[in-house]
């Protein structure tokens, strides 16, 4: 189990004083300044050094990112938080935000600084009203203190963070829809190139970072790269947050050290899966997008991008969904159709339209009104789906039923014969 | 410009880099199947019919409309990129697109009125599955209203967006919008507006598959059974290109042509739908008016009269709006010959206009894109030359300043105002007067209400002394058809003389101008095609063809002399305006050289060399500005243009354009109150 | 699902002189030019003043951000947390029903609504006082069921615990938020008894300061 001291994130169940006094007492906003003074360059360095990989899904390593922004620009640079947290299962940021908010405020000015950027948006999905109103709090807080704003931290430089939020679209957590959602639009994804570090926010340099990536960025470069390092398996380091759902005793959401195993996850934290290990069926690993995987290979999971990658599903946002031996898996993938139909924004045809025709299908699967060939077609219109989009959401729509396709097939297929037996023996009758 | 190479399928060529990969294709020949991709819009992107493989690259197709070769990467070893147009990869993308395509779209070509031109339908075919997989039910969707002009089907929508894009970029309406999101998405105006643009038929064109149709057009023919005749607009001075297609003796579409120089490939909604005004209204045979009523006689009694009438006293010609060329030459010289006079009916100038370089200037409609300022002078381009509107739009989108002297009228974008009269003109001047780089990179476009106001004659010269000092560009928007072209030949437009000529005149001879009012004592000869206020004050009257129905040349805004082609009959005793100049010179005793329509031309040619190339705008020597005197009249510049529907005979005779004008007035004055 | 406006509209629309001020202050985060960001934060504002975003509403941001009519009506129904008619007056139930919640009986809580609310989503009920709907993940997975009403997520629900909280809501008694199950946030529920639940509250009430 992570150790307490390694912990970024004490308070991530705000049992504490989350006042900015708490805070500060646990040693956020303590020596912030004395990390600025020692330059951009060395911020940058450190986060590359310690294989920070992005806490967004996508796991790019969040370093290499920062040095995509060009050193000077005539226009103003920007940061911009992506908590829109939007990915089913993925509830992480969640608790940073009204819990921890001021370690993501540090990370903002600190990672601004390093990109020279003159201002960071932090951009909270609408249904998170009372996280917003603690993160508002919070900034303001900062403000008072004068950690932002003119002269942040008595450094000279000036950096703004405000909060922004959206109203309901999943698609607005693409980091270009988000954007454009910023600008005041529908949130449709834009083509890249140009990429958001050459023309993101109000066609400016812009980095989009996910909340937890910027709120543990304090903390490594205050202990260094080498201590982040010392956590989790090679190319996967660090602490991460996990929100773990379904059929467990106690889901929960916890700070845990990278590559740690599935099973101790859910054993140590979770109190273990509904009615034991052996009933454990599936887990989806890394949220929604996320192909399943079923309890064979969950047996010997460690959750981390690569080793998850290798057996074709994701770390994603770490959002473990399980579910155990009752579980109509049929349908838990249905409803994630479902969601994806419902939340395409509509802008590609392969996804405007794949969404509801794969949602269709799947829906008469669960009932087993299909024929066995339909798998097949279903199989490749996730295929026409996935990879011919502007976004991933089409991938995201596409994957979960490849996972489905991939380790539960028979079920399926029994599904349907039963559903054509009962269909005989009614008509016999 | 900076090149690139990059190897299309097997071979490399060197690109220019900002080309987007299906321009590259394009300049190949190879054809990239597309439906959001359009030439003169935004880039979409949506659609995902473009799909190429860019080998090395991500393991997923790129769309070629949006991909810039210069963010293509070389390969590894340095070697140009390469782009497959037709590999494994992308023929399953593109099968696997259409089918999202038509599995909500309705399998309704056969009553479908873009059958036969369907972009959809045609690449069903060449990519497309035999038969439909998609067993679910399809999505239905509410149809809105657009108004008059155009059908909507919004269930045959493939939401590529082109409309939307369309009436905001080019149209410059923010009224099209796509509401909803995913699946449910739809196409619609603000709570179903009637689109308010003089553009808006464009969207027909637009539109890939049959979602907005014509409504005027709706069911009356198929494609292939159309004849086609590709000819020129009217309408305006702008000479749009437009393509004119015919059933029978019946006139059912008239559609735009791409001229880059000139229309790009818009026209107005004027252009486009004003031909069901062709049939109504028609002088089809020979009139003589005898106690205020009119009474149809036979083309020999009818010239007869005429020459008798011409014989015994003095003759003005009254050049009209809808004339071509080859009629205003052979009345010019049957003017000479009878020691006559020649005015331009519709357009008075208080200032001599003695060349080209005055009433034409030596901009071209293209500078618009190219220049830095744009300055209108008493225009409403908006009004006057819709199209050509649309293109200052879009220079202003991409930075240019537009500034305005005049009154203040809604053009789609914003100007900078200068004011209302030539004193105001006179303050900008002495404003900017030194700044050689600002008017080094200015296009003055004149509008009529410029021309005709009190003291012109200095304001021109104002203009033509900066355009002379610092090379910078004037072109003078005419909102007339035939205007270039009368001027060329030498008709009067100067307003004192043209009042003058006309008082003096015993015989009127009108060639179409419905704004000329004659004496009372003289007696008026009307020719032309639609029965109008010209007509109606006229004591004879011969019936002509109009423009669909003759070969003529007519002379645009710019000095550009373009071919209009013959596309229908003229009905009944009608005949072509050349001829019947003709035949009343030849009655009069003037026998002229031509007997034919390419012998009138070639001494056409051979005494206005400026408008004998087909397409072309030949320059003309620049007539050295006159000392510069101050501006200090303090007169209102008027507008030229009131009415966009009803600015002339044959659109006042179509039933779309009144309703078109009736609806506008309407939601003005609702605007109003 | 199509959104389109309602068919029933007020004549007007007009921000409280509060929320006129929040509204032009809230320019205030945005580049110069660049307003039409705040649309999204000013229809919620509309929203929360009236219930739900009506056409008077649409017009008014419209010309407050100087935006065409038609690009803030794309916004109003491209984002689902907009309401495009009145909701129930005194709760609009917003069950999530995606897989985390439902794998935890976010079903029950669904035909609860039906049975009680109406069978219909996004229709009042009888009395009108109250309207629900399914909605997508609401990121409050390792609390699911999870029920959001008006600001406020409640969570760890079962059927018990929501039919208690239509009571309460039917009775006029504020409900409090956050987990029916005794949790402080998102801890595992073993860990939440570690703490005393009362010096938590006392210390730090996460749910006292978040009915704010
Ligand atoms: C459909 C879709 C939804 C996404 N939703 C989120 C989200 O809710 N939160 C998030 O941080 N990243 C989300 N992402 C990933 C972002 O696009 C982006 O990669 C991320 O914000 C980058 O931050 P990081 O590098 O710090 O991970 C989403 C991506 C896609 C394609
Ligand atoms: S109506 Fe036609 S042009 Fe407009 S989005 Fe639909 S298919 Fe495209
Ligand atoms: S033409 Fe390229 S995506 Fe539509």
């Amino acid at each position: 189990m992570l150790k307490n001291k390694d912990k970024i994130f004490p308070n991530i169940y705000g049992f504490f004083d989350r006042s900015i006094k708490g805070v500060m007492s646990r040693g956020g906003w303590v020596d912030t300044q004395a990390v600025i003074s020692k330059g951009p360059d060395h911020i940058i360095k450190t986060i590359q050094d310690s294989g920070l990989r992005g806490r967004g899904g996508a796991g790019f390593p969040t370093g290499l990112k920062w040095s995509f922004m060009p050193k000077s620009s005539e226009k103003p640079k920007y940061l911009v938080i992506n908590a829109d947290e939007s990915e089913p299962g993925t509830c992480k940021d969640r608790e940073i935000l009204r819990h921890e908010p001021h370690s993501l405020l540090e990370g903002c000015l600190l990672a601004g600084i390093a990109m020279g950027c003159s201002a960071a948006y932090i951009y909270i999905r609408g249904e998170y009203v009372r996280e917003r109103e603690q993160l508002e709090l919070a900034i303001a807080e900062a403000y008072e203190k004068g950690f932002l704003g003119k002269n942040a931290c008595k450094t000279g430089v000036s950096f703004d963070v405000y909060s922004h939020h959206g109203a309901g679209a999943y698609i607005c957590g693409e980091e270009t829809a988000l954007l454009e959602s910023l600008e005041g639009r529908k949130g449709m994804p834009r083509m890249k190139p140009p990429f958001p570090a050459g023309a993101g926010l109000y066609g400016c340099p812009t980095t989009v970072n996910n909340v937890e990536s910027i709120a543990v960025v304090p903390t490594i470069l205050k202990r260094g790269s080498g201590w982040f390092t010392s956590l989790g398996r090679k190319n996967n380091h660090g602490t991460k947050l996990f929100a773990i759902s379904g059929h467990v005793n106690n889901p929960c959401v916890v700070e845990e050290e990278m590559s740690i195993s599935l099973r101790d996850l859910i054993d140590k934290h979770c109190g273990g899966v509904v009615g034991g290990w052996e009933n454990l069926k599936a887990v989806i690993p890394g949220g929604a997008s996320v192909p399943l995987i079923p309890k064979t290979v969950c047996d010997n999971a460690l959750m981390d991008f690569d080793w998850l990658k290798e057996q074709q599903s994701g770390l994603g946002t770490a959002a473990v969904i399980v579910m155990d031996s009752r579980t109509d898996v049929i349908k838990a993938i249905w409803r994630l159709s479902k969601f994806y139909k419902h939340e395409s924004c509509g802008q590609c045809t392969p996804c405007r339209e794949g969404t509801g025709w794969m949602m269709r299908i799947m829906e008469r699967l669960v009932a087993g009104q299909a024929s066995v060939d339909e798998i097949d077609m279903l199989l490749e219109i996730t295929k026409q789906v996935e990879g011919h989009t502007i976004c991933a959401l089409g991938d995201a729509a596409a994957w979960p039923i490849q996972g489905l396709i991939r380790h539960f097939r028979s079920e399926v297929e029994d599904r349907i014969m039963a559903n054509s037996s009962k269909k005989v023996i009614q008509a016999a009758e | 410009m900076t090149t690139k190479k990059v190897k299309i399928n097997e071979t490399v060529h060197d690109f220019d880099e900002n080309l987007t990969i299906i321009q590259a294709c394009e300049l190949l020949g190879i054809q990239i199947p597309r439906f959001c991709y359009h030439e003169k819009l935004s880039i979409a992107g949506n659609c995902r019919m473009c799909l190429v493989e860019v080998v090395g690259g991500p393991p997923k197709p790129t769309a070629s409309c949006a991909m810039q070769l210069k963010d293509l990467r070389p390969g590894s070893d340095g070697e140009p990129p390469q782009v497959l147009t037709n590999s494994e990869m992308v023929k399953s993308a593109r099968k696997g697109v259409m089918e999202f395509l038509l599995i909500n779209h309705p399998l309704d070509c056969p009553i479908c009125d873009q059958g036969g031109e369907c972009d959809l339908q045609d690449q069903a075919m060449s990519f497309g599955f035999g038969k439909s997989r998609y067993t679910e039910d399809k999505r239905t969707v509410e149809d809105f209203d657009l108004g008059p002009l155009v059908e909507t089907h919004m269930t045959r929508c493939i939401s590529c967006t082109r409309c939307v894009r369309f009436t905001t970029e080019v149209a410059g309406i923010d009224q099209m919008g796509q509401t909803g999101r995913g699946e449910d998405s739809e196409i619609v105006t603000y709570l179903s507006q009637t689109l308010d643009s003089e553009l808006q038929g464009n969207i027909i064109d637009l539109c890939p598959v049959g979602a907005l149709t014509s409504k005027p057009y709706a069911f009356s023919a198929r494609p292939w059974e159309l004849q086609k005749t590709e000819t020129i607009d009217v309408m305006d001075g702008t000479g749009c290109n437009i393509r004119v297609d015919s059933k029978g003796n019946r006139v059912m579409r008239i559609i735009p042509r791409e001229n880059h120089s000139v229309n790009e490939e818009w026209i107005s909604d004027k252009s486009r739908f004003v031909w069901d005004g062709i049939r109504v209204q028609r002088l089809d045979t020979p009139f003589k008016k005898t106690d205020g009523s009119f009474e149809s006689i036979s083309w020999e009694d009818a010239i007869s009269l005429a020459s008798e009438k011409m014989q015994s006293g003095k003759t003005t010609f009254v050049a009209g709006d809808l004339m071509n060329v080859e009629a205003l030459y052979a009345a010019s010289r049957l003017c000479e010959y009878l020691e006559g006079s020649k005015i331009l009916g519709d357009f008075g100038a208080s200032c001599t206009l003695s060349s080209r370089s005055y009433y034409v200037g030596n901009g071209k409609i293209e500078d618009i894109d190219n220049v830095k300022n744009i300055i209108l002078l008493g225009s409403n381009p908006r009004k006057e030359a819709s199209v050509i509107n649309a293109r200052i739009r879009k220079a202003w989108l991409s930075g240019a300043n537009v500034y305005r002297l005049g009154l203040e009228e809604n053009l789609t974008y914003d100007v900078e105002e200068l004011g209302c009269s030539f004193s105001d003109f006179q303050t900008f001047l002495d404003k900017v007067s030194s700044k050689k780089s600002f008017w080094a990179d200015t296009l003055f476009l004149v509008g009529y209400g410029f021309l005709d106001t009190k003291s012109s004659g200095a304001a021109i010269n104002a203009v033509r002394s900066i355009v002379e000092k610092y090379k910078s560009k004037f072109l003078v928007i005419h909102p007339n058809a035939s205007a270039v072209g009368s001027l060329d030949l030498g008709f009067e437009a100067v307003s004192s003389d043209k009042q003058k000529f006309l008082s003096e005149a015993d015989v009127v001879y009108n060639l179409g101008c419905e704004s000329v009012v004659p004496d009372q004592k003289c007696f008026v000869i009307y020719q032309g095609s639609h029965g109008d206020k010209g007509a109606a004050s006229a004591d004879l009257i011969f019936p002509s063809a109009c423009y669909l129905e003759e070969d003529g040349i007519f002379v645009n805004t710019e000095g550009r002399s373009q071919y209009a082609k013959k596309a229908i009959q003229p009905p009944g005793k009608a005949k072509e305006n050349w001829r019947i100049i003709r035949a009343l010179s030849e009655k009069l005793g003037f026998l002229p050289r031509w007997f034919d329509l390419n012998g009138l031309r070639s001494s056409l040619f051979e005494e206005i060399p400026i408008i004998s190339k087909p397409g072309e705008i030949i320059e003309v020597p620049w007539e050295k500005a006159q000392k510069e005197k101050r501006l200090v009249s303090k007169t209102i510049l008027s507008s030229y243009l009131n009415e966009f529907y009803l600015s002339n005979s044959i659109c006042r005779s179509s039933k779309i354009m009144g309703k078109l004008a009736r609806y506008r007035n309407s939601t003005r004055i609702k605007e109003a109150s | 699902m199509l959104r389109r406006l309602s068919k029933e509209q007020p004549e007007n629309f007009k921000f409280t002189k509060v929320n006129l001020n929040w509204a032009k202050a809230q320019l205030k985060k945005y580049p110069k030019g660049r307003q039409a960001s705040a649309v999204i934060p000013l229809l919620w504002r509309a929203q929360e003043q009236e219930g739900w975003v009506s056409k008077p509403a649409i017009e008014f941001v419209a010309n407050f951000l100087d935006m065409p009519e038609v690009r803030v009506l794309e916004v109003a129904t491209f984002y689902f947390m907009f309401h495009l008619a009145p909701v129930g007056s005194k709760a609009h139930f917003q069950v999530c029903g995606t897989t985390p919640c439902m794998l935890r009986g976010s079903e029950d809580l669904i035909n609860i609504c039906k049975s009680r609310v109406n069978e219909r989503q996004k229709s009042l009920s009888s009395d009108g006082f109250m309207s629900w709907e399914e909605v997508e993940c609401l990121g409050g997975c390792a609390n699911a069921p999870v029920v959001q009403i008006g600001s406020d997520y409640f969570e760890d629900l079962d059927k018990d615990s929501f039919e208690k909280l239509i009571n309460d809501i039917e009775k006029n008694n504020t409900p409090i938020p956050g987990s029916r199950k005794g949790r402080f946030s998102s801890e595992p529920a073993d860990m939440t008894k570690k703490y005393s639940r009362k010096k938590l509250s006392f210390e730090n009430a996460s749910i006292e300061r978040f009915r704010g």
